[in-house]
């Protein structure tokens, strides 16, 4: 019933998302001439990021504020389970995306990790030479199909997404994610819909933990807040799709060699 | 032994014009101004003398016009005179507080340079990394340095982790100015709140 739900809030978003575009463009094809991803529902977006920020200053800030002073073994112990766990998603997406060799590499890491490294709370795979993970969803996989990203949107409680992502993530709850298949699609009885909520809601306090002073720097020191976080959620999207450590390639240069030509 | 004296002199000239000639390597610019700032930051100044010092290095080596003008993005060529005056002013004195205020919560933070990739004759990009604390893990910082004069690179953009300061800070402004019908003198209101807060 919650997985109706949810995915009825989804399509209800998305349609309005889609529809609302009345200039013949559906939301996934949003972009302007320059290449900027449009903000088509920047009222909504504002409203939802004021709602997330009142979340933030209730309940993750405080809990990841206590998350840092938790001894260093906790704390990398929780950050390698919910890295193991995020494995299951990454490992159809790198097949999905054509890259056979990653997506061995990653099922080696997740075995190794899953047992010697008990249930992936210690990251033995490092040690044996599978390091430099990086997470891949179905949304970076549709941008790596070449989907536009659509209009930018901010979901309560999930944050800052694209069109293009929000619905690229309804695929987790339809049998993409082995997690929430085994935790809230299947009684196991070994794991509940608890254990899903419970690691999502410590994937977000861990993700809160580890960025504490980027974030509250970034706040103290935008006059629009709001559009900050927009531009480094785009870049960095932009950046793991095409899998790249810089942002040298991923940038059109001309503004810079523009302005020394005025 | 006058001679040899002199000799030794003209020889000394010969290397220094000729190393000057060659122009200070980016690579080696960041890394002593990463070493100055890692001084400005030493635990032993108070947090106004950190801000201070922070703020002379940033006045030396960063492009401060530079970056202003690429934040401003297309909206510097329909604006007047006096607003680019006014902005240019604005900006320079909103760049020095944020950069030195982003700065000055770190002590002692421990950069390494790397490497360096050169885009063009305008532009390197030096890659370096923030060492790993118990606190954070390692960053990596990429500098976008301006090499039109060789022999004083400048500063144009960090980019962190892949994400682009300047570029972030351009769509931030960006944003400002076209939820105001495009009128840039709420940008100008905006900085000005922002730097007498």
């Amino acid at each position: 019933m919650k997985k109706i739900l949810f995915i009825i809030l989804f399509s209800a978003i998305l349609t309005f998302n889609v529809n609302a575009g009345t200039d013949g463009e559906n939301a996934l094809s949003k972009k302007s001439d320059n290449g900027v991803v449009k903000d088509c529902f920047e009222g909504f977006n504002r409203a939802s990021f004021a709602l997330n920020q009142g979340l933030d200053k209730v309940i993750f800030k405080p809990a990841a504020s206590v998350y840092r002073t938790l001894p260093a073994p906790i704390r990398s112990g929780t950050s390698n389970f919910i890295s193991n766990l995020s494995l299951v998603v990454t490992i159809p997406n790198n097949l999905l995306q054509g890259d056979i060799f990653l997506a061995s590499k990653n099922t080696g890491r997740f075995l190794i990790n899953s047992t010697i490294g008990i249930v992936g709370l210690f990251d033995p795979a490092t040690k044996f030479g599978l390091n430099d993970y990086e997470k891949e969803d179905y949304g970076q996989t549709l941008g790596k199909w070449g989907v536009g990203e659509g209009c930018y949107l901010v979901l309560p409680v999930i944050g800052p997404s694209t069109a293009r992502d929000a619905t690229a993530s309804l695929v987790n709850f339809m049998g993409g994610d082995a997690w929430y298949n085994i935790t809230v699609d299947e009684d196991t009885h070994y794991v509940s819909d608890f254990d899903y909520y419970a690691s999502r809601v410590t994937a977000g306090i861990d993700f809160r933990a580890k960025n504490f002073d980027s974030i509250e720097n970034l706040e103290k020191n935008s006059i629009d807040f709001y559009a900050s976080v927009k531009s480094l959620y785009l870049q960095d999207r932009k950046r793991r799709i095409q899998n790249l450590d810089s942002i040298i390639e991923t940038q059109n240069d001309s503004d810079w060699e523009e302005i020394d030509t005025q | 032994m006058k001679k040899i004296k002199k000799l030794f002199y003209v020889i000394f000239l010969t290397f220094v014009s000729a190393t000057s000639s060659a122009g200070l390597e980016p690579d080696i610019f960041v890394q002593s101004t990463v070493n100055r700032a890692s001084s400005a930051l030493a635990d032993n100044f108070s947090k106004e003398e950190k801000i201070l010092k922070l703020r002379s290095i940033a006045e030396e080596t960063v492009d401060i016009n530079g970056i202003g003008n690429y934040t401003l993005g297309s909206y510097r060529k329909v604006i007047s005179d006096k607003q680019k005056n006014d902005y240019s002013k604005l900006f320079r004195e909103y760049f020095l507080i944020t950069f030195s205020s982003r700065l000055a919560e770190y002590s002692n933070p421990e950069i390494e340079v790397k490497s360096k990739k050169r885009l063009n004759d305008n532009y390197t990009i030096v890659n370096s990394v923030l060492v790993a604390t118990e606190k954070r893990p390692e960053v990596k910082i990429d500098w976008r340095i301006y090499t039109k004069d060789p022999n004083k690179p400048l500063i144009r953009d960090l980019i962190i982790e892949g994400l682009s300061l300047a570029r972030t800070q351009k769509e931030e402004f960006a944003s400002i100015i076209n939820s105001n019908n495009g009128d840039i003198n709420y940008l100008l209101k905006n900085l000005n709140d922002f730097i007498n807060k």
